[in-house]
């Protein structure tokens, strides 16, 4: 029996080698849209149980990485909402200072200024900003991991951008 | 808005937020995983759990209907 047959009917030791074929692109993908590598990894854990927990309803015809792909950015979706939710108004948020260095041209006071307006966006918008501004994904790309179409992402990145401007613009950023 | 405005902005972010690059897990998270399947009670899905108040509610108004549910399982 093939692995993806095998992980389906609940094998653990199929799991585990899934685990190890994706587990750096689940992780990587996770960390492109929160941007904080201790987040990145409960979610990767959290992505792999959910992963198994549905073993079940995997067609084994299909894309596994597509699938788990899609199964992170549901989880880094859902942790987004949560941090935003939570978080309040500080003047350094607490991922700042956890993911790569920002660029050193920008002054400070500036880059607080966008990282705040970013992480006001609805979560949905900061995450197609992220991979298709930033990491500079494909719309096609974005779509799949997120479950709706090219145009969806496209008109998301829009309205990212047509938000970001404005909350910029009322601080006082030049955008 | 135009091209020219949206790159400002992809600049502005990309300032803020460097692309991560080939990222690795600091460390073997499959040991992390086992325990959050150990750990992790199976959750019962909102929908079981409106179709048990549904027959619990039918039961409690509508008797009769146990007998028949059970000739019929």
């Amino acid at each position: 029996m093939e692995l993806l047959e095998q992980f389906v009917h609940g094998n653990l030791d199929a799991f585990e080698a899934l685990f190890r074929q994706f587990q750096r692109e689940v992780y990587g993908w996770i960390l492109r849209i929160v941007r904080d590598p201790a987040a990145a990894e409960d979610l990767t854990v959290e992505t792999f149980w959910r992963i198994y927990r549905s073993h079940g309803r995997f067609d084994p015809a299909h894309s596994f990485g597509a699938w788990a792909r899609r199964i992170a950015t549901n989880a880094a979706l859902d942790h987004l909402r949560k941090v935003r939710n939570l978080r309040a108004e500080v003047a350094l948020p607490a991922d700042f200072s956890q993911g790569p260095p920002p660029n050193p041209a920008l002054q400070r006071e500036t880059r607080e200024q966008v990282l705040r307006c970013f992480r006001q966006l609805p979560a949905k918008l900061q995450v197609v900003a992220t991979l298709a501004l930033v990491e500079e994904r494909s719309y096609e790309e974005i779509a799949t991991a997120l479950g709706i179409t090219p145009g969806a992402v496209k008109l998301r990145v829009f309205r990212a951008v047509r938000q970001l401007r404005k909350s910029l613009t009322r601080a006082g950023v030049q955008a | 808005m135009n091209a020219l405005e949206d790159e400002k902005i992809r600049k502005l972010l990309h300032a803020v937020f460097p692309p991560v690059g080939d990222a690795v897990p600091p460390r073997d998270l499959w040991p992390a995983v086992l325990r959050h399947l150990d750990e992790a009670p199976a959750r019962v899905p909102w929908l079981d759990w409106v179709c048990a108040g549904v027959l619990a509610a039918l039961f409690a108004l509508f008797p009769e209907v146990i007998p028949a549910l059970f000739y019929y399982l």
